[in-house]
């Protein structure tokens, strides 16, 4: 099967930050949110909800086929895995902010002094991402190009998406 | 059928939960799937509504924001947000105990016929205990001086809640007078928590923590008011014999369940019910079968002897069976959606209060001046169902437990007389200095969803059997125990250890019993925690200790309601180590979690022990017990832990 990809609504986005916090919680040694906090783990986020005049959007990682951030890496620490996942080798980084420069989204920024981007390390046992897992309204959805496609073909959402 | 399954460790309630998902009934197990995951800032205590600027949400991780608009950090944050949870708690169980308190009143006055002193003895040891004047006074007098009193509780007082205080060792009283922790009203302090809450107000965690204990103080004010209250009204519990689970309802009689918290309203259904036999015999109906959900049940149960049905987390499964025809609802922890489970299946939900009303439901209003009346309409519906159900099938899962309910302090003290008439409480204290009982635990609280229902509860409750602690319960909590037979004398020996064996046997056979008492004491409802504390009360001022030196824990395995938080807060402000089985909103402030889980041990001697996994929580409420033991110089199993 082809591989998944997070879509975005964002329409559907009421700005509750829970696909933030659940991404920083996927990115804990246990993933556990509470445990995690009394520990004082301090994870970041990789995807990020800003607001734009009335408008929420998550923006996260498109771990773009020509990914853009992995040509203009200049250690190679920035790379493409077997599954075309972009992933950065952090004992490569040189933190140049290449990537952040290059990314047309937005999606690479600065964690601990290194590029911080979506690593897809937070996949649950069902294979799905933690952010798409913990947002309440749908307004990201874990799908192949193929079926989303399909979805937008469909006269309503394609009306709201024009609308939009 | 299936008797085992992911959300329960109840075989009847697992028969009913595949039940439903074979009809497509919703149950709350299904909305709890379609509501995972929930909200992490919410988890961590770190989401405010509190003013119009918000949500505002704290990163609990630090890399967001640290701070609301207003400025407020996590561990105010979390601070307001618990002392509202305890506020909210506290305004349940002291509005149960008004309710009785105008009942008491509208009695003596004669307008509420149904109602009349029942007890004269609790009567008149409320009132000594409450510095009532009872000589050359008629037991109407001195009712209306306790009715009077308790409502004087509620409002701004010069001097602490006299059920929140008078009720405490003098020792324990005057400590929590030096800390600011005695209530001046419980209505007052309940204000105070909104207050100080609201926008700019208290921004001191600590502070708000103090005023969120005060007010858990008027909690136990009002848990303590609507025991006495209840006892005057309907009696003091005594040892009875029933049973608990699905498999009290009778396909064949006429089955109402109450459901709630008030004896107010169940106390005259059940007398109701009795009467209107014959009616239901004209029906074609046995009888009238009166079943027990949540606390109201065990408030019947423990005076009247009737059966439980269900508890807390498994009030639709009750009505899954499609045998239940009416259930009769007051107020507190009835879930709104028995409404669309009763409209599948037949049964009638009959809500009687002003506070809880929902649509769906026949509101039958109850009045305590019209009280047979109204009960009588409301059996009269239940009748009239089952005319209509009669050839339907019905499920009934054929799975219960024998119990023995009812254990009031007055009754633990006249079953103790029997081994020592002048000093009652002298055995009670002998066997824990002898190590035959290593301690005392009360299982309090309701079932929580995110806990498979009773797994917390049984886990630990087994293993403080087997190393001898005396396990006393109350509410659902109570429920949980009596649906695993844990309630049951004919368990004492499979669940309890040699030595709480030998006691329970030696204090059954001296009472007659020919046998032992139940392997762990039902108490009663949520509101006589209460019972609990006049018993820990009690051995300590025997003692001529406070009572944060008693080798005596608590544990809300499973809880859910504010009212819970309430109760656990007071408990750890009365000095007990407080198990919480289900983790708090309180984490995303770490100072907060320190002085509730620590620090608050310098201040009141108790603290709370949140864990998640209950063997891991046995051990600790184990080690505490064993702490306790140590300082008091009492010997500890296996030595003294450094």
């Amino acid at each position: 099967m082809r591989r998944k990809e997070i879509f975005v609504l964002a329409d559907r986005c009421m700005g509750c930050h829970s696909c933030e916090l659940a991404c920083a919680t996927a990115h804990t040694s246990d993933r556990n949110l509470h445990a995690a906090v009394l520990r004082g783990e301090r994870p970041f986020a990789y995807l990020w909800v800003d607001r734009f005049g009335t408008q929420n959007l998550p923006t996260v990682c498109r771990h773009c086929l020509k990914a853009p951030c992995v040509e203009a890496c200049p250690t190679g620490a920035m790379h493409k895995r077997p599954d075309t996942t972009t992933v950065c080798d952090h004992s490569q980084c040189i933190g140049c902010w290449m990537c952040t420069f290059a990314c047309p989204f937005g999606a690479c920024s600065r964690g601990d002094g290194q590029v911080l981007k979506c690593d897809r390390a937070c996949l649950d046992e069902e294979g799905v991402p933690a952010c798409v897992r913990a947002c309440p309204t749908g307004a990201l959805l874990w799908m192949t190009v193929e079926e989303f496609a399909a979805e937008r073909r469909k006269p309503k959402r394609r009306a709201a998406a024009v609308a939009g | 059928m299936v008797t085992k399954c992911q959300v329960s460790l109840d075989p009847a309630v697992c028969e009913m939960y595949e039940k439903a998902r074979r009809l497509g009934v919703e149950t709350a197990w299904d909305r709890y799937q379609a509501m995972l995951p929930q909200c992490g800032f919410g988890e961590t205590g770190l989401c405010c509504r509190h003013c119009l600027q918000g949500p505002c949400r704290i990163d609990p991780f630090g890399n967001g924001p640290k701070r609301g608009i207003c400025g407020v950090d996590a561990d105010v944050m979390v601070a307001r947000g618990l002392d509202r949870a305890i506020a909210a708690g506290s305004s349940g169980h002291s509005g149960h105990a008004r309710h009785l308190a105008h009942t008491l009143k509208k009695a003596i006055a004669g307008v509420a016929p149904d109602y009349r002193i029942k007890d004269r003895a609790k009567l008149h040891a409320v009132a000594k205990r409450m510095g009532i004047p009872t000589e050359n006074r008629s037991d109407e007098e001195i009712a209306l001086d306790i009715a009077n009193a308790a409502l004087a509780d509620f409002g701004e007082r010069e001097t602490p809640s006299l059920w929140a205080s008078r009720v405490l060792p003098e020792v324990r009283q005057k400590r929590l007078a030096e800390q600011h922790l005695l209530p001046h009203g419980i209505d007052y302090e309940i204000a105070d928590i909104m207050h100080r809450t609201h926008y700019g107000a208290d921004a001191d965690p600590v502070n708000l923590l103090t005023a969120g204990l005060r007010c858990a103080m008027g909690d136990l004010a009002g848990c303590y008011m609507g025991t006495d209250l209840s006892d005057i009204l309907f009696g003091t519990p005594r040892p009875v014999a029933t049973e608990a689970n699905l498999g009290v309802l009778k396909a064949d009689a006429v089955n109402v369940a109450v459901h709630g918290h008030n004896p107010v309203l169940s106390e005259v259904i059940v007398a109701m019910a009795r009467e209107m036999e014959q009616e239901a015999r004209a029906a074609g109906a046995t009888g009238i079968n009166v079943v027990g959900i949540c606390c109201t049940g065990n408030e019947v149960m423990m005076r009247h002897g009737i059966p439980a049905a269900t508890h807390s987390v498994s009030q639709e499964m009750a009505l899954i069976t499609g045998a239940v025809d009416v259930v009769v609802v007051d107020y507190q922890c009835i879930m709104p959606s028995i409404v669309n489970v009763a409209e599948c299946m037949g049964t009638t939900v009959v809500t009687t209060q002003e506070i809880t009303k929902i649509p769906g439901a026949v509101h039958v209003p109850f009045r305590e001046e019209t009280a047979t009346e109204d009960a009588r309409k409301i059996l009269r519906l239940a009748i009239e169902n089952f005319t209509r159900r009669q050839g339907r099938p019905v499920d009934i899962p054929n799975h219960k437990y024998p119990v023995v309910a009812g254990f009031s302090v007055e009754a633990i003290v006249r079953a103790l007389s029997k081994l020592n008439p002048e000093d009652p409480l002298q055995p009670l204290i002998d066997q824990i200095a002898a190590g035959n009982i290593r301690g005392v635990c009360l299982f309090a609280g309701c079932n929580n969803i995110k806990v498979p229902q009773d797994q917390n509860f049984i886990a630990i409750a087994r293993r403080l059997l087997k190393e001898n602690v005396l396990v006393v319960s109350t509410g659902c909590g109570a429920g949980a125990l009596m649906r695993h037979g844990f309630m049951d004398p004919a368990k004492v020996d499979e669940f309890c250890g040699d030595g709480l064996k030998s006691v329970l046997y030696a204090i059954g056979e001296a009472n007659g019993l020919g046998g032992p008492l139940p392997p762990t004491l039902h108490l009663g409802s949520c509101v006589d925690n209460s019972r609990a504390v006049a018993l820990a009360a009690a051995v300590a001022e025997k003692l001529g200790v406070d009572m944060d030196k008693l080798p005596v824990v608590a544990s809300a395995a499973e809880a859910m309601a504010e009212k819970a938080v309430a109760i656990g807060a007071w408990a750890v402000t009365l000095g007990l180590p407080t198990h919480v089985g289900v983790t708090m909103p309180v984490t995303g402030g770490p100072l907060v979690t320190k002085v509730l889980t620590e620090k608050v041990r310098e201040i009141t001697g108790g603290y709370f022990i949140v864990e998640t996994d209950p063997e891991a929580a046995a051990k600790k409420l184990l080690a505490a017990i064993d702490e306790r033991r140590a300082a008091l110089g009492l010997s500890v199993p296996g030595g003294v832990r450094a």
